[in-house]
């Protein structure tokens, strides 16, 4: 009965007696709009909500922060933190940008990867960081990625990634296209191993990661109201002239089409994913 | 400098180059085609289906652009929706059971952006296929004949060997679409071809490609029986090789690691 209590979509604002509660300010405090219900939220109570309006709407979250939030205590031991890319391409502007990224975000690059504890199971964990470069795919995301599902296989973990981004990164032009292929390359070998492989895409998953790893996964998750496509909405009404329908590339609306298993709240997806764990544990063939 | 690429963008996109369909009857014999991806629709914008490569049966998939006008608003200008990139994957899986190597012919300026497209899921398309060539058993080339539109041209090159025509171009995203986000303004497209280095020659020395097909004789006969010589020759050599799907895999696998530094 638990069991199905955690699997029935809730809304967040049930859980933690918050809810109700009409909106405190203090004066002075700093607040942030609500895109959903357009009201001032203190960002105290943001931040005490994991970045959940008590509307339901869920702001986007730094890589890190989310590490925080999904695993246990203290064991998250990252990996590969020394790569990042360079411009292969000498393309115009890139130095300066990802330099300029580098120093905003406090990330070498676009996703953070390592090993943890979630509900005291082992897994391979990476998150993308929609704050570089909106989580785009370069040369060392893709090798970040491909080298952490290689780690996964050697030892017989599970993997389990948070996606956010915009696709392929076009300053490194063909390479990063290259990572499409080399991602699933080693998504396919972690399968084949019989290891088990979750991914919870986050706002926005778009363009050459919905078209490689995201959608590679065993289960697929998301968050609600996330972007979940593969062309921009903006792109397809330009060349099809047509209005999109409601809720377009919405969490909601691809569940709904049959391409995501579940979408899970924040407040539940630590207790979810430990959860599915558990249910695979010890499942793989040696 | 900025220019030659563009033009090479332009050469590629040439609605008279021969198409997909020129290449399946002018290389191979007894072409049968097979429809549909059995779970929705058939997309005229890939055609696939087995055929023999002199005395050696094989599987063909095509990206057709079209000729004319009509042919080219039923090939949707080779731009293919999900059922295509499914249709596709369902003829390698077969060519896989039947041990025969599989030729892709590429000309797209991408998975087709639409709202159908998206509702059928283009990206989990794309995805599966990346995932499933990736680990083929049987040997796979791919040839690029005009337009490698970002992820659709990819789906159908997961391959042992890619191959470029001279003025084919190979790009993540279009010039127009680069120049249109970096700089808020597409007529800066010249600059993005030349930036994004998505020439056969530029494919070549990223690794990307392993061979460029001249164009001096296009469309001729000797042109056809020029690539199926390369295409006979290539797959001897492929049909040895025991470490053919570990080859492949390391083939993507060392792509970007130089563009990589580790602090």
């Amino acid at each position: 009965m638990a069991l199905l209590n955690f699997l029935k979509p809730k809304n967040q604002l049930e859980e933690g007696g918050r809810t109700s509660a009409p909106v405190q300010r203090d004066a002075g405090e700093p607040e942030k709009n609500c895109p959903n219900c357009h009201k001032d939220i203190p960002l105290s109570r943001l931040w005490a909500n994991d970045l959940v309006c008590p509307c339901g709407y869920h702001f986007r979250m730094k890589a890190r922060q989310r590490i925080q939030m999904i695993t246990d205590k203290g064991s998250f031991h990252e990996l590969y933190s020394n790569m990042k890319a360079e411009n292969p391409l000498n393309f115009p502007g890139y130095n300066d940008k990802i330099e300029t990224v580098r120093a905003a975000s406090c990330e070498k690059e676009a996703v953070v990867c390592g090993t943890a504890m979630i509900g005291k199971q082992k897994c391979c964990l990476f998150v993308m960081e929609s704050y570089f470069i909106m989580g785009s795919m370069g040369s060392a995301v893709g090798e970040k990625i491909t080298t952490l599902f290689e780690y996964a296989v050697q030892h017989r973990l599970p993997v389990i990634g948070f996606t956010v981004s915009g696709g392929a990164r076009m300053q490194e032009g063909l390479l990063s296209l290259m990572q499409m292929a080399k991602t699933s390359a080693a998504v396919k070998r972690h399968s084949d191993a019989g290891l088990l492989y979750i991914a919870v895409l986050t706002d926005p998953t778009t363009g050459g990661v919905t078209a490689s790893f995201a959608m590679e996964a065993d289960i697929i998750l998301a968050e609600p109201g996330a972007t979940v496509g593969f062309a921009g909405a903006r792109v397809i009404e330009q060349t099809t002239k047509k209005a999109l329908p409601e809720g377009f590339q919405k969490s909601e609306f691809v569940l709904e089409h049959g391409f995501i298993d579940s979408i899970i709240q924040r407040s539940n997806q630590k207790k979810y994913l430990t959860e599915l764990l558990k249910m695979h544990d010890g499942r793989a063939m040696v | 400098m900025s220019e030659a690429a563009y033009e090479r963008v332009k050469l590629a996109r040439d609605s008279k180059r021969p198409t997909g369909l020129d290449y399946i009857k002018n290389i191979f014999k007894g072409f049968i085609e097979f429809h549909g991806d059995r779970r929705y629709a058939d997309d005229p914008a890939i055609v696939g289906g087995i055929a023999k490569l002199n005395n050696t049966p094989v599987t063909v998939i095509a990206i057709e652009k079209g000729h004319s006008a009509k042919e080219r608003t039923y090939r949707n200008f080779g731009m293919p929706q999900p059922e295509g990139y499914r249709k596709a994957l369902r003829l390698m899986k077969q060519a896989e059971k039947f041990g025969r190597p599989i030729i892709c012919i590429v000309d797209t300026s991408g998975a087709y952006c639409g709202i159908g497209a998206e509702e059928r899921g283009q990206g989990q398309a794309i995805a599966e296929n990346l995932l499933e060539m990736s680990a083929l058993c049987v040997p796979v080339i791919s040839i690029l004949i005009g337009e490698g539109g970002s992820g659709g041209a990819l789906a159908l090159a997961v391959a042992d060997r890619v191959w470029m025509l001279q003025n084919a171009v190979y790009s993540v995203i279009s010039p127009e679409g680069c120049a249109s986000i970096l700089w808020k303004d597409s007529v800066k497209a010249e600059t993005a071809a030349a930036s994004l280095k998505l020439t056969a020659e530029d494919a070549k020395s990223l690794g990307v490609i392993e061979r460029i097909l001249s164009e001096n004789d296009i469309g001729k006969k000797e042109f056809y029986d020029r690539i199926r010589t390369l295409l006979t020759e290539e797959l001897k050599e492929l049909s040895g090789d025991i470490d053919l799907t570990q080859n492949r895999y390391d083939r993507f696998r060392n792509l970007g690691v130089s563009a990589v530094v580790k602090e």
